[in-house]
This record gives C-alpha cells, sequence and structure tokens, in this order.
C-alpha cells in the first residue's frame, strides 16, 4: 500500500511557509499580552481604591533613564540580529552584550525603586491595593525581562564559544522579538503606571 | 501493512522488557504517541469525574439524604466540574489534535515536539497535582482536604480567611499549570498547521480540522491567560497578602468574576470547536458528499470566536450590572447563535441527498446535531437577562450546559473514537457494541438531561446537597439519577468495546471508511515518521483525486 503515501507526484510547486518559530513566538506574544492585558485592566480598576496610604502620587518617581534604557536595548538587539545575518560575528557580539547590559541596568533600576519602596515608604504588596496591584504589574514585567536577559545570556555564552553563526540568524531573531515585546509592554505599563496611574 | 506498520511500536507483536517500553512512552516526543497519552489520560479522568458525578447524583436521589456528608458533597461538584473541563475535555481534544493535524496536513510530525511533551506532561502533572489534594490539602491547618468552592472558585470564598488550609491552592496551582500547557499545546498547532502544510495544500485546501483547531488554538491564546492571570491575582492573595479580591481593603469580588469568565465562556467554545471539526470530517464521509459550504464554514468559526470573545457577562446578570451592559451582553450572546446556526445548516446540506450510512460514527454525529441544537436554543432561551435572572443557579443552567458539554462535545468525542479508533490502533471498534454503547447512551442521557430542566423551572437552585421533600421533586431527581446509571453503563459498554476490540477487533487497513484526508493514505497505526515521501496535494480531498482519477476534485478548483 505505499504507493497511496504520495497520493499526487505533481507539478514541481513553488512551496514556501513561514518559519515556525516566528509563528510559535508570535503565539507567546499573543498569550502573554492577553495576560498583560488583564493585570493592567486590574491596574486600572483599583486606581485610587485604596483604602489607606501611601498612593502612588506619595511614591512613585519616574525612571525616566532606565526607561531610556530599556527601549534603547530594542534598538541594539535589532542591529545586532541584523549584523548577525550578514555574517559578522564579532559585532552581533557587541551588540548582543550592549543589550544585556541595558537590560540589566532595567532591572537594577527596578530592583532600586521597589528597595526604596519598601524600606523608605513603607510600602508592600501587601499594604494596600496600590501596593498590591503596582507590584505583580511591575513585577510581571520585571520578571519577563529577567527571562529575556536568562535567554540573551545563554546566546551570549555560546558567541562567546564562537558558536553562534549566520545559520542561527532566524532564530535570534525570534528571540529579538521576544524583546521587543518585552519593551513593548515597558511602554504600556510606564504609561499606565507613571502617567496615567499619578 | 507491511514494514511499515512495524516501526511503531507494535503492541503485542514483539515482546520487550516493559521497563525499555514505559521509558519509550515516558520520553516520546512523537505527535502520535503524545496524543494517544492525552486520550489515555482524558479516559481515566473521564472515569473518576463520572464517579464523582454518580455520587452527586445518590446523593440527590431523595430528600434528605445523607449518602454523603455536605462538605463532601461540595468537594464532589467542584472536583466533578474541574476534573470534566480540564482534565477530560481539554486533553482528549487536544489529544485528537495532536494525533490527527500533522497526519491529515502531510507533515511528520509538530512544529515543536519537545514543546509538545512538555505541554502534555504539565496537563499530566496538573490533573495529578488536584488530585492529589485528597491526601495533602488538609496541610497544617486540620481543614478540608479537596477544593470545596465551585469550579468558579468566586471570592471571597476562595480567600484564605474562607477557604484555609491548602485546597484551594492545589486548585490554583493546578489549574495554572494545566493552563500553561495548553498554551504550549495551542502555540504549537498554530505552528503546525501554519508552517508545516505538505506542497499544495494551501489554506483553502487544508481539512476543516485543521482549520477549525487553528481557530480553537487562537482561542486558547487568548482565552485560558486571562484564567492564568487570574490565578496568579489569587496566588498573590493567599500567599502574599494580596487584595485584588479582599473587599475589606477596597479590592473587588466583583472583578473575579470577570476575569473567570472572560476565561468561561469562550472556554465553551475552545471545547466545542474541535467537536465542529469532527463534525465536518465525519458527516461528508458517512453522507459520501463533500462538506456543503467550505468557506462559509470557515468563516462561521471564525465570526463565532470573535463573538464568543464578548459574551462573557451573561454568566453575571445576577449580579446587578447596569442596564447597557445587560442589553449588550444579552444581544451578543444571542448573536452567537447566528454563525452556530450556519454550521448546523451547513451539515444538514452536507447529509441532504446524500447516501448515508449509519455507522456508529455517523450516528453519534447526528446525536449530536439533534441535542446540540437543543443546547443552543436553551442557551438562547437565557440569554434574556430577566429570564436569566429567574433561572440562574437553578437546576435548568446545569441541564443547558450539560446538554452541551454531555449532548454536544461528548457525543462528538464518541463519534471521533469510532471513526479514528481504526486509524490509531488498527482495528475496528466493534459494531454491535457501539450500537449498543449509542442507544444506551442516547436513552441515558435523555432520561437525565431532559427532565433536568424541569426541576430547574420549578426552582431548585444547584450545588444543594438535600432538599425538603416534595413529592414533584423527588420524583424527578429519582428520575434523573436513574438515567444517570443508564449512562454510567453505557459507559462501561464503551470501555469493553475499547478494550475488546484493541485484541479481537477486526483488522481495519488503511482506509476502512473510504476516506478522503490524507491520514487514511498512510498504514493503521501510522508509521513513525508518517509519511515515507511527503504528498502533495491538488484539492480538498487528496485521497477522493487518488481514487477517481477520471474525476478529480482539482478539476473544478
Amino acid at each position: 500500500m505505499s504507493a497511496v503515501t504520495t497520493p499526487i507526484s505533481g507539478s514541481s510547486l513553488e512551496w514556501k511557509l513561514p518559519y515556525r518559530g516566528k509563528v510559535g513566538m508570535a503565539g507567546l506574544i499573543v498569550a502573554e499580552s492577553a495576560i498583560f492585558t488583564i493585570f493592567v485592566v486590574a491596574y486600572l480598576f483599583y486606581l485610587g481604591k485604596s483604602l489607606s496610604g501611601p498612593t502612588p502620587r506619595e511614591v512613585l518617581e519616574t525612571p525616566i533613564f532606565f526607561t531610556v534604557c530599556l527601549l534603547s536595548s530594542s534598538l541594539t538587539i535589532h542591529l545586532g540580529s541584523k549584523e548577525l545575518a550578514r555574517g559578522h560575528r564579532v559585532m552581533f557580539r557587541i551588540f548582543w552584550s550592549i543589550t544585556i547590559v541595558l537590560g540589566a541596568l532595567f532591572l537594577f533600576g527596578t530592583a532600586r525603586e521597589w528597595h526604596r519602596m519598601i524600606y523608605e515608604r513603607g510600602l508592600t504588596i501587601s499594604t494596600n491595593l496600590f501596593g498590591t496591584t503596582y507590584y505583580s504589574l511591575v513585577g510581571l514585567h520585571a520578571t519577563h525581562v529577567t527571562a529575556g536577559l536568562i535567554m540573551l545570556g545563554i546566546v551570549l555564552l555560546f558567541s562567546l564559544a564562537d558558536r553562534v553563526g549566520m545559520e542561527h540568524a532566524p532564530r535570534i531573531e525570534t528571540l529579538s522579538m521576544y524583546w521587543h515585546f518585552v519593551d513593548a509592554v515597558w511602554v504600556v505599563v510606564f504609561t499606565v503606571v507613571y502617567v496615567i496611574g499619578r | 501493512m507491511s514494514s511499515d506498520a512495524m516501526a511503531i511500536p507494535a503492541a503485542g507483536t514483539v515482546a520487550r522488557p516493559w521497563v525499555e517500553v514505559l521509558h519509550e512512552w515516558v520520553t516520546t516526543v512523537d505527535h502520535k504517541r503524545l496524543g494517544i497519552l492525552y486520550i489515555v489520560y482524558a479516559l481515566i479522568f473521564l472515569v473518576v469525574g463520572g464517579i464523582e458525578a454518580t455520587i452527586i447524583r445518590i446523593q440527590l436521589i431523595r430528600a434528605h439524604n445523607d449518602f454523603v456528608s455536605p462538605q463532601v458533597f461540595n468537594r464532589m461538584f467542584t472536583m466533578h466540574g474541574t476534573t470534566m473541563i480540564f482534565f477530560v475535555a481539554m486533553p482528549v481534544l487536544f489529544g485528537f489534535a495532536n494525533y490527527l493535524v500533522p497526519l491529515m496536513i502531510g507533515a511528520r510530525d509538530m512544529a515543536f515536539p519537545r514543546l509538545n511533551a512538555f505541554s502534555f506532561w504539565l496537563t499530566a502533572f496538573g490533573g495529578l497535582l488536584l488530585y492529589f489534594s485528597f491526601l495533602g490539602g488538609s496541610g497544617l491547618y486540620g481543614a478540608g482536604n479537596a477544593p470545596d468552592v465551585g469550579w468558579w472558585a468566586y471570592a471571597p470564598l476562595a480567600a484564605k480567611a474562607f477557604s484555609p488550609g491548602h485546597s484551594s491552592d492545589y486548585w490554583t496551582i493546578a489549574l495554572l499549570v494545566s493552563g500553561f500547557g495548553s498554551i504550549g499545546t495551542a502555540i504549537n498547532l498554530i505552528a503546525t498547521i501554519l508552517c508545516m502544510r505538505c506542497p499544495g495544500m494551501t489554506l483553502n485546501r487544508m481539512p476543516l480540522l485543521a482549520w477549525l483547531n487553528l481557530v480553537m488554538s487562537g482561542m486558547v491564546l487568548i482565552a485560558i491567560t486571562p484564567l492564568s492571570a487570574a490565578q496568579i491575582m489569587l496566588l498573590i492573595d493567599r500567599y502574599l497578602g494580596g487584595h485584588f479580591f479582599d473587599t475589606q481593603a477596597g479590592g473587588s469580588a466583583t472583578i473575579w468574576m470577570h476575569f473567570f469568565w472572560i476565561f468561561g465562556h469562550p472556554e465553551v467554545y475552545v471545547l466545542i470547536i474541535p467537536c465542529f471539526a469532527f463534525m465536518s470530517e465525519i458527516i461528508p464521509v458517512f453522507s459520501r458528499k463533500p462538506i456543503f459550504g467550505y468557506p462559509v464554514m470557515v468563516g462561521a468559526t471564525v465570526c463565532i470566536a470573535f463573538v464568543s470573545l464578548s459574551v462573557w457577562a451573561h454568566h453575571m446578570f445576577t449580579i446587578g450590572m447596569n442596564s447597557y451592559a445587560n442589553s449588550f451582553f444579552a444581544i451578543t450572546t444571542m448573536a452567537v447563535g447566528v454563525p452556530t446556526g450556519i454550521k448546523i445548516f451547513n451539515w444538514l446540506g452536507t447529509m441532504w441527498g446524500g447516501k448515508i450510512q449509519f455507522k456508529t460514527p455517523m450516528l453519534f454525529s447526528i446525536g449530536f446535531l439533534f441535542q446540540f441544537l437543543i443546547a443552543g436554543l436553551t442557551g438562547i432561551i437565557m440569554s434574556a437577562a430577566p429570564f436569566d435572572w429567574q433561572l440562574s443557579l437553578s437546576y435548568f443552567v446545569v441541564a443547558h450546559f450539560h446538554y452541551v458539554i454531555v449532548g454536544g462535545i461528548l457525543f462528538a468525542v464518541f463519534a471521533a473514537f469510532y471513526y479514528w479508533y481504526p486509524k490509531i490502533t488498527g482495528r475496528m471498534l466493534s459494531e454491535k457494541l457501539g450500537k449498543l454503547h449509542f442507544w444506551l447512551f442516547l436513552i441515558g442521557f435523555h432520561v437525565t438531561f431532559d427532565v433536568m430542566h424541569i426541576p430547574g423551572l420549578l426552582g431548585m437552585p444547584r450545588r444543594i446537597y438535600t432538599y425538603e421533600p416534595r413529592p414533584s421533586w423527588e420524583t424527578l431527581n429519582l428520575i434523573v439519577t436513574i438515567g444517570a446509571f443508564i449512562q454510567g453503563v453505557a459507559i462501561l459498554v464503551f470501555v469493553t468495546n475499547l478494550v475488546l476490540s484493541y485484541f479481537k477487533g477486526a483488522i481495519a487497513g488503511n482506509d476502512p471508511w473510504d476516506g478522503w484526508t490524507l491520514e487514511w493514505s498512510v498504514s493503521s497505526p501510522p508509521p513513525a515518521y508518517n509519511f515515507a515521501s511527503i504528498p502533495v496535494v491538488a484539492s480538498r480531498r487528496p485521497l477522493w483525486d487518488l481514487k477517481h482519477p477520471e474525476d478529480p476534485d482539482s478539476r473544478y478548483e
């Protein structure tokens, strides 16, 4: 019955389908967007509903510098993956490292802000509704940055061992899609928490 | 059926150490084996959930019964609902999708085989975690063990103050973990369908099963994730002292309902769309006609997916939303009936004028059509907010959604079992036992769920562990319980059939139903690599083209 396995040995037709990595990552991004949407909705819904202080206006300081860090890391990762696609391994490594440093700086900014709020302002996740929604939304984003940094770090290790080449460009681009997503989410979180929320 | 079939871990042909076989199954990344694992896993939980349902029904068989305590009763309906939705319906449908989608689109495996295995094991351990609560749920507090907060765990019932111990945590984490598994499978299905189709299989030529699973996967991405988010919030509330659903600190119990039902209602469509997919494959083959209105079918499915995302608050009419919200959700709920109706007409159009063969898969499909229609109609009845105010939280609602889930989803799943069992195992299910199963189950189903509408209309609330002796209520509940037992017997017949036919069934051959899609072109069971050479297709029914070279479908495209 093996003849049946090839129903129609048709004409040699042009057959090209999208890269599965990118489609899969797009799916993950859609799913993650839905999770963030729920947290953002909760944040907005509970704005000003805390029964006790401190309020956002009292404790939040807009993290302009660290936001610039994170957003510009989107540019460096893009440049890095373009360099790799052209086969420039060293340039890729440089841009990739800059991306990691910028991402780590952003995380440091979040850590510093949290430390200040917890130890100086006395706002924890259980203090009031603002604390609950703030730490969970910003924390969810920071978790994603951390996950991204771990993945970027693994790529950097491979790259330092000279194991990342042109043939990996589609995978690297898939990873950079995730990083762009994390940055885009920060634009939303920033707007909601530091612009609308105050 | 030559050397191809030997590539499969052929059941019973070669004796190998069981540890080796077990190791192969545990570490497998083959989509067919994972599909079987999903299906077997779901069948086990179907029996468990069925036992829980039986306990509920025995308790309600007469007034003031004390078969189980009220506390156990609460655990039973919570576990029954959670099990049946998350650990029976989802896995069985994912199992069939896993098994069939690559075969039907001419691929050798899913896009991400390891992610596939990871997703399955997440789901599997999620279910184990839920049931481990019976042992570990009491924790340090000596409070109740298994979750008893209902399958939707409304706030503040699930708050630490009202649900001490760890039972609700097991519920939360089990759903969170299996939810991640579902997301993984959905991503995998989307990537497989979009990136792995064999040459010639344009989106327009894809079997409807692949199309509908694509839409279902898209819905999983945006419908399951709100539940995951809500579960994370609940965990924050319970473990870190957060206030999301804590009304004492300004939080809102209503927002839990919204988050839950933003998941909960699309979830119904996540479950029913793969069943539509089964119908769209089975009905044409047994009517000996191609599906009627293929593009309309796809369009209607996409339409259902969109509309169903904006109907969730019809579960919440009784909490007192304003009239605009009530009207909006009533209208969208009625609107979702339109594309669903289109589909029913498409299936009827397929059967119309066809040479219908009343084999067991077709019998279950016809049962599906009839019962799903009735279930849809009671749904439309309750979409009218004032009517819902009267009937919400009554047994009418229980009857309605069991009509959807048992009369619709389960009948379609049974049809799929009878249709694809020969492909999966290489042997036919017994027609005689199959027909017995069908008729017993049909009778049991109607005795239970037709009658169950009436106590609801008479005002019997759901989730009560007992009731005052009233002649009408007692008689009706007795009849409902008898029907449940008939269904139980039918399930036993089904399980017997599955087991007996596995060893003694007639050899199926590649194509027992004279089918038209690619899975029937390979041996039964298919070899590990599916296709020796990747097929090339030129129409929606590649096997028709092959069998009828004088009049291929491709001529009319």
